[in-house]
């Protein structure tokens, strides 16, 4: 149970109140019970507004748009092949400059962690290189979930999926940094479990021009190995434990977001095997992987606070 | 016309429409559903827009905004995310009959 009830709610920006009660998504989608990339999905909607054209490869998303003759979502949506996210949003971009509603119309592109991180990354790479005007939001749920757990680039350390029986033997790859290396307008971590936060950014990026990234951790109950019921809980120890700290860079400038602050104590984190040992993919990580995670969590605060006090 | 106009009239024919239950009454992938006991919820009892969690929480957007708030439960997938983020437990999951 969450005695925090207000937590996020009296230390955000937002009040639930204040959030669009309009949904863009309707009910009954083919989505596993607890999916954290359907809520995801539905804060981003909301923060977007109508008047936004997807683009959307191959991955959980297209499912949950469905199938041949109808959808679920109220907006429109390009399917794309895997590799072309990045290129088919600059296409759809260029097309609206031409007929002069660039400025009305937000392009957003929707990806897994595999389409982004593996698969897309050289058209998101040309894309942002370009400075093409649009949100790019990558859902990581750490996996190819759609096609049965395989590894992908953003697998963690010592995660157990379909290609790494015994546990992936290479870190997870930090696309947030290989994006800000771009020097683009804007980049954001967000994560399922705190909508209200991933709601602002979206907004945020909604009103920013030039190329934003939105990199948003999401819990997925069968490819890590947990009840449904515990998607939030899962998702709020990333935060707590300081492996997935939220922050935005606006033009360079860093900044932690109201989840995540306070963690730049070390001793308000608490340790990273709370979050390990709630997820089955996991119950075979060595007690060195588990060192290693804290070494990574350690440097990655360092690094942070070395930034805030440079800036 | 030419083929190629034709297969793009084809194609603008084939818009897909937006439909609620596209994968059918997902209410039936579980027999436990969540039930909000309105003496503990605490927009209920107090009158005021306070909390809703579940509202903010439900990955299928089936709670509503409301005093008190209510759940579809023909499309309700039973995750059981709202009984866990609920902060004064008012929410159980319970074995209701689905037609
Ligand atoms: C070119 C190509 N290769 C492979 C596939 C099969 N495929 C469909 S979805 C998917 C997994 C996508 O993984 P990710 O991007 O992480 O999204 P997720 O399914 O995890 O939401 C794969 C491999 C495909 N559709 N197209
Ligand atoms: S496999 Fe994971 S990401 Fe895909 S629909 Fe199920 S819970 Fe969501
Ligand atoms: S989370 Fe619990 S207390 Fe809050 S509105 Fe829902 S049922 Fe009521
Ligand atoms: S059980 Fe899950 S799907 Fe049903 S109302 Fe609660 S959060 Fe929504
Ligand atoms: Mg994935």
């Amino acid at each position: 149970m969450n005695r925090n009830f207000s937590r996020e709610v009296e230390n955000n920006m937002v009040n639930v109140l204040e959030i669009v009660e309009d949904e863009y998504i309707h009910p009954g989608t083919r989505m596993c019970a607890g999916c954290a990339m359907s809520l995801i999905y539905r804060f981003a909607l909301k923060a977007l507004g109508p008047k936004t054209i997807l683009t959307v490869p191959a991955s959980c998303l297209t499912v949950l748009h469905g199938m041949q003759g109808f959808c679920t979502t109220k907006l429109s949506v390009l399917h794309t092949p895997f590799a072309t996210t990045g290129a088919s949003a600059s296409g759809i971009v260029a097309s609206l400059e031409e007929k002069g509603l660039a400025d009305e119309i937000c392009v957003v592109a929707f990806a897994g962690d595999g389409g982004t991180t593996d698969i897309g990354i050289q058209a998101l790479s040309g894309a942002a290189e370009r400075g093409t005007n649009f949100i790019y939001a990558c859902y990581d749920n750490e996996a190819y979930m759609n096609t049965g757990v395989q590894r992908s680039g953003s697998t963690p350390l010592g995660a157990f999926t379909a290609t790494t029986p015994g546990g992936k033997t290479r870190p997870k790859k930090n696309m947030p940094k290989i994006l800000e290396a771009h020097g683009i307008s804007y980049v954001a971590t967000a994560n399922g479990s705190y909508p209200l936060d991933l709601y602002e950014k979206f907004k945020k990026a909604r009103d920013i021009k030039g190329t934003r990234y939105i990199h948003i951790l999401s819990a997925c109950p069968p490819g890590w190995g947990y009840d449904p019921k515990d998607t939030i809980r899962i998702g709020r120890l990333a935060n707590d434990t300081g492996f997935w700290p939220l922050y935005e860079i606006s033009n360079g400038k860093f900044a932690l977001s109201q989840p995540s602050k306070k963690f730049l104590d070390p001793a308000k984190r608490k340790d990273i095997e709370q979050y390990l040992s709630a997820q089955k993919r996991f119950s075979n990580i060595s007690k060195q992987d588990i060192e290693t995670y804290r070494n990574y969590i350690r440097d990655q605060w360092n690094e942070i606070k070395r930034r805030l006090e440079n800036q | 016309m030419t083929d190629l106009k034709k297969d793009y009239q084809k194609i603008l024919a084939s818009v897909q429409k937006p439909v609620i239950g596209e994968a059918g009454k997902t209410g039936t992938w579980s027999r436990l559903k969540p039930v909000i006991d309105l003496e503990k919820c605490i927009p209920a009892k107090s009158g005021k827009f306070i909390c809703f969690n579940c509202w903010l929480y439900c990955p299928e957007a089936v709670v509503s905004r409301e005093i008190p708030p209510k759940i579809n439960l023909e499309y309700c997938k039973g995750c059981g995310i709202c009984m866990e983020e609920c902060p004064v437990n008012a929410i159980s999951m319970e074995e209701v009959k689905f037609e």
